[in-house]
């Protein structure tokens, strides 16, 4: 046995939000010196075990040791003062300081005086020494995003830190910056420092990792594998399950006309970076398409070009209408329902009433619009008539959106996106962070809409619930579709298999060739 | 430190009653007044003789009152302009400018002249209403274009448009249509004032002397109006939404753009009218300071008002009588810091309505 401590070790971690079990007796260990690769879904509980060990959040049970020593955070400041950083997904930096004040901030030294150019020199030595190259004289909204993600590490390692968090750090980046972040990685392990790497892209770790645990729905799968040696099939059964419930019953239905076709879609993120590469498909009435893949591989950007939220390039046609860069407007006027991903962001209101949430898209139309006025009393009558229909708990309906649980309010959101009897259901991530009773009732009113002969697009990262619900599942991989498999018949580690880059075409072609050398 | 209670804040889950709004603001100005009270005391004033004088001079009469309801005339209109605006979440901080450029353009009907002067008192005082809302709306046109078109912020773009608006009255009554060389233009003719109480003083004897004038009425018509737009109207819905959360309102294809334009040029039209109801009603000339600052004290009564129309009338009248007691009480800072205080009161009593505040008893911990 090898008596050096781990660099940090967590021991039977619980983490217990009301309702959920978000921990559930978890174990990781971390030596000195690797990488070590944390993976899992989303809702996996991965964020949730960081926010432990960088001292946000206390668990409920169990034991975390730092180089052998047991120790007890109450504040993000204990776990900073053992050495602990963590880089998270969204940058905390400030966009008008430059890199050295944004590096400085919140610590006590300098007490008074800023020597600015004693500081610059002391900051340029610890980039020289981890190949971390920033101007740090520079702004922070000049730099990229792989530039700020630097001074975000550099931040860290100038507060003491040995063992760094990086919180899906690749999922902002354009590959030559991942390129160059795996080299900053490994700069950091050779001078001794250990990292913990979250991200759920499979082949990125393979690279760069040094070991994996693995969770899923907040227990671990795998703990501490080795990478080498690591058969990729098993760590995507390890990584999605494969305990898939058909709870639903689904009606075996005939799928009438194409009501979405979509040809050669091509668009940009927010980042200006291309998220769509020539996306084709159709859905039929009748008939649920889903749309599976890692979170970040273009799934916001395609339901965004559908719904007329965002600008692309290539053919959108509903019922043979040609809808690409037509306005949000002219997609629900075409009866295009729009279930949001962020139901609070973008699908709600938050400090308006569950009446101004429900005639959002309607309130132009008798018997609620009339003319320049809104008839309150029929907008009352409506909402009260959604609220019952829907099943939508709340006091009245005069309570504000923001006061809805998530389950009531994504309830809300769907009644009024049905209600409007649309030709076309974009669903995004429809039952994420819902209990298990919302989930079901969600999922059922889907069903109806497509029973009633509505085409849904179902776009999840819930493998089980694509599985359960869809007639058809395309993967997408990086703004492209990999392939397109009937759930009924596929092999789940195939859809593993493609969300994490491979094309189906070849997977096929892998296992015909294992066949025959089995024979 | 161990205290045997612990005070909790809770989360009201609940719809709050309609009543509970109103009760923390006047709670809130009945808790300003009595620190005001106890500051008074501690710099060794007489809190309680303070107190029956500020009465006195601005709800004590009918013609105090009547000067305490003119004063907040204007502060009604630009209250109401603020709030608009504010719903949208559109930072207006351009009534002062809004302010000046209705008075302004109010006052060409009367200078240009833009309707001949022997035309009907009615013809004559609609124009100015007319002009003055297009002088306060071409204001407001500007910062809601550059914000819509190239998203200028608008809290820079109304800030500055207000020294413009000042320059630009500056330039004609000093330059332009001077009386005699004072910084005012000649006293407009009698048909271009609003009519006051005191026109009336040979047939009512009660009435001479008071000067309350119909802006008053024009500031209560308005009040009525807005609150329509934003309770009953398509557009103050969309006002509304917009104000709250522009993602959901472009998700639910609403105009964003055109929506920033008319409610910026709405507003500026209102705190537009409530210029010409001051140089109409007033001053009855174009001169310099026509506002002792009632644009900016407008954010300060829509925001007490929590944006609501009635409310903003409410506030007014309070601003109102501060501007007249700041006038009759030494030191005149003392209003200003009645003013100040109430504005910090009705800020915190926020909290009331978001939490519960509960005080629980603590075990004491059993060493």
């Amino acid at each position: 046995m090898d008596d050096t401590p781990y660099a940090a070790e967590m021991k039977d971690i619980v983490i217990r939000f009301p309702g959920v079990l978000a921990n559930d007796h978890v174990n990781l260990t971390v030596k000195q010196g690797e990488i070590h690769a944390l993976l899992g879904e989303n809702g996996a509980g991965k964020s949730t075990l960081m926010n432990v060990l960088s001292g946000l959040y206390r668990p409920t049970e169990g034991t975390i040791k730092i180089y052998g020593d047991p120790v007890h955070f109450s504040s993000p400041k204990d776990a900073i003062a053992k050495g602990i950083g963590m880089v998270h997904q969204h940058f905390m930096l400030v966009p008008t300081l430059t890199v050295t004040e944004n590096i400085l901030l919140g610590l006590h030294q300098p007490r008074f005086f800023m020597n600015m150019k004693k500081l610059n020199q002391q900051i340029g030595e610890l980039q020289e020494q981890y190949g971390l190259r920033v101007d740090p004289e520079a702004m922070i909204w000049q730099l990229s995003v792989g530039e700020q993600q630097r001074v975000e590490i550099l931040k860290t390692l100038f507060r003491g830190a040995k063992i760094l968090i990086l919180d899906e750090p690749t999922a902002v980046l354009a590959p030559q910056e991942i390129d160059d972040l795996m080299g900053t990685m490994r700069a950091l392990i050779a001078q001794g420092k250990s990292i913990i790497f979250i991200s759920h892209k499979l082949q990125e770790v393979e690279v760069v990792a040094d070991r994996i645990t693995v969770l899923r729905k907040g227990k671990v799968t795998a703990e501490g594998i080795d990478i080498t040696g690591l058969d990729r099939r098993k760590l995507a059964q390890l990584m999605v399950g494969r305990d898939v419930v058909f709870s639903i019953e689904k009606t075996v239905h005939e799928p009438g006309e194409v009501v979405l076709a979509v040809h050669d879609l091509r668009a940009e993120n927010n980042k200006g970076v291309p998220a769509l590469r020539g996306i084709s498909f159709e859905v039929r009435g009748g008939e649920v398409l889903g749309i599976a893949g890692v979170s970040g591989n273009g799934q916001s950007e395609l339901a965004e070009c559908i719904t007329g939220l965002r600008p692309a390039q290539g053919s959108i046609l509903i019922h043979g209408q040609e809808l690409i860069n037509a306005s949000p407007a002219k997609a629900i006027a075409a009866n295009v329902s729009h279930i949001p991903e962020d139901r609070t962001r973008v699908g709600s209101a938050p400090n308006l009433s569950i009446t101004d949430n429900t005639i959002m898209k309607c309130y132009t139309e008798e018997p609620i619009g009339n003319g320049l006025t809104i008839n309150r009393t029929n907008a009352r009558a409506y909402a009260r008539q959604l609220k019952q229909a829907y099943d939508i708990l709340a006091p009245s309906v005069k309570t504000l959106a923001c006061k809805l649980s998530g389950g009531n309010l994504q309830k809300m959101i769907l009644a009024r996106e049905i209600s409007a009897n649309p030709q076309l259901i974009v669903a995004v991530q429809p039952t994420r962070g819902l209990d298990v009773g919302a989930i079901e009732a969600i999922q059922h009113l889907l069903l109806v809409q497509r029973d009633a002969g509505a085409a849904i697009l179902l776009i999840s990262e819930e493998l089980e619930e694509l599985l359960s619900l869809s007639d058809r599942i395309a993967v997408i991989y990086e703004g492209q579709i990999m392939g397109t498999v009937d759930p009924e018949t596929v092999d789940v580690y195939a859809i593993g298999q493609m969300m994490t880059g491979a094309r189906m075409e070849d997977i096929q072609e892998s296992t015909e060739t294992h066949h025959e050398s089995a024979i | 430190m161990n205290l045997p209670f612990d005070v909790r804040f809770e989360r009201r889950s609940e719809d709050n009653p309609w009543w509970l709004p109103v009760a923390t603001a006047l709670g809130s100005v009945v808790v300003a007044f009595v620190i005001s009270g106890i500051i008074l005391k501690l710099t060794g004033g007489q809190p309680l003789v303070v107190g029956k004088f500020f009465w006195q001079a601005t709800f004590g009469s009918w013609p105090t009152f009547s000067d305490t309801i003119v004063k907040a005339t204007p502060l009604i209109l630009v209250g109401l302009a603020c709030a608009v605006a504010f719903k949208m979440k559109l930072w207006n901080i351009g009534a002062e400018g809004q302010f000046y450029m209705g008075a302004f353009f109010a006052s060409l009907v009367v200078l240009v002249p833009i309707v001949p002067m022997d035309s009907p008192k009615v013809v004559i005082l609609g124009s100015m209403m007319i002009m003055g809302m297009i002088g306060g709306a071409l204001w407001g046109f500007f910062p809601g274009f550059l914000k819509a078109k190239f998203n200028v912020n608008e809290i820079i773009t109304t800030l500055m448009l207000n020294y413009v608006a000042i320059l630009w009255n500056n330039f004609w009554i000093f330059d332009k249509w001077s009386d005699a060389g004072f910084q005012m233009t000649p006293m407009f003719d009698k048909k271009a004032w609003l009519p006051r109480l005191a026109d009336y003083a040979h047939q009512y004897k009660a009435f001479s002397g008071i000067t309350l004038h119909l802006g008053v009425l024009i500031g209560f018509v308005a009040a009525i109006v807005v609150w329509w737009i934003f309770q009953r109207s398509r557009w103050g819905y969309e006002i509304k939404l917009i104000g709250d959360n522009p993602e959901a309102a472009r998700y639910a294809g609403l105009n964003i753009t055109r929506n920033i334009v008319l409610v910026m040029m709405f507003s500026g039209a209102l705190a537009g009218l409530a210029g010409m109801s001051e140089v109409s009603g007033v001053v009855h000339r174009l001169q310099e300071r026509i506002s002792p600052g009632y644009g900016f004290t407008g954010i300060i009564v829509a925001w007490l008002a929590k944006l609501n129309p009635f409310a903003v009338i409410v506030v007014s009248i309070l601003f109102g009588a501060l501007i007249v007691a700041g006038r009759e009480i030494q030191p005149s800072g003392l209003a200003q810091l009645l003013q100040g205080i109430i504005l910090f009161m009705v800020i915190s009593s926020d909290v009331l309505l978001r939490y519960k505040i509960r005080i629980v008893r603590v075990k004491p911990l059993t060493a």
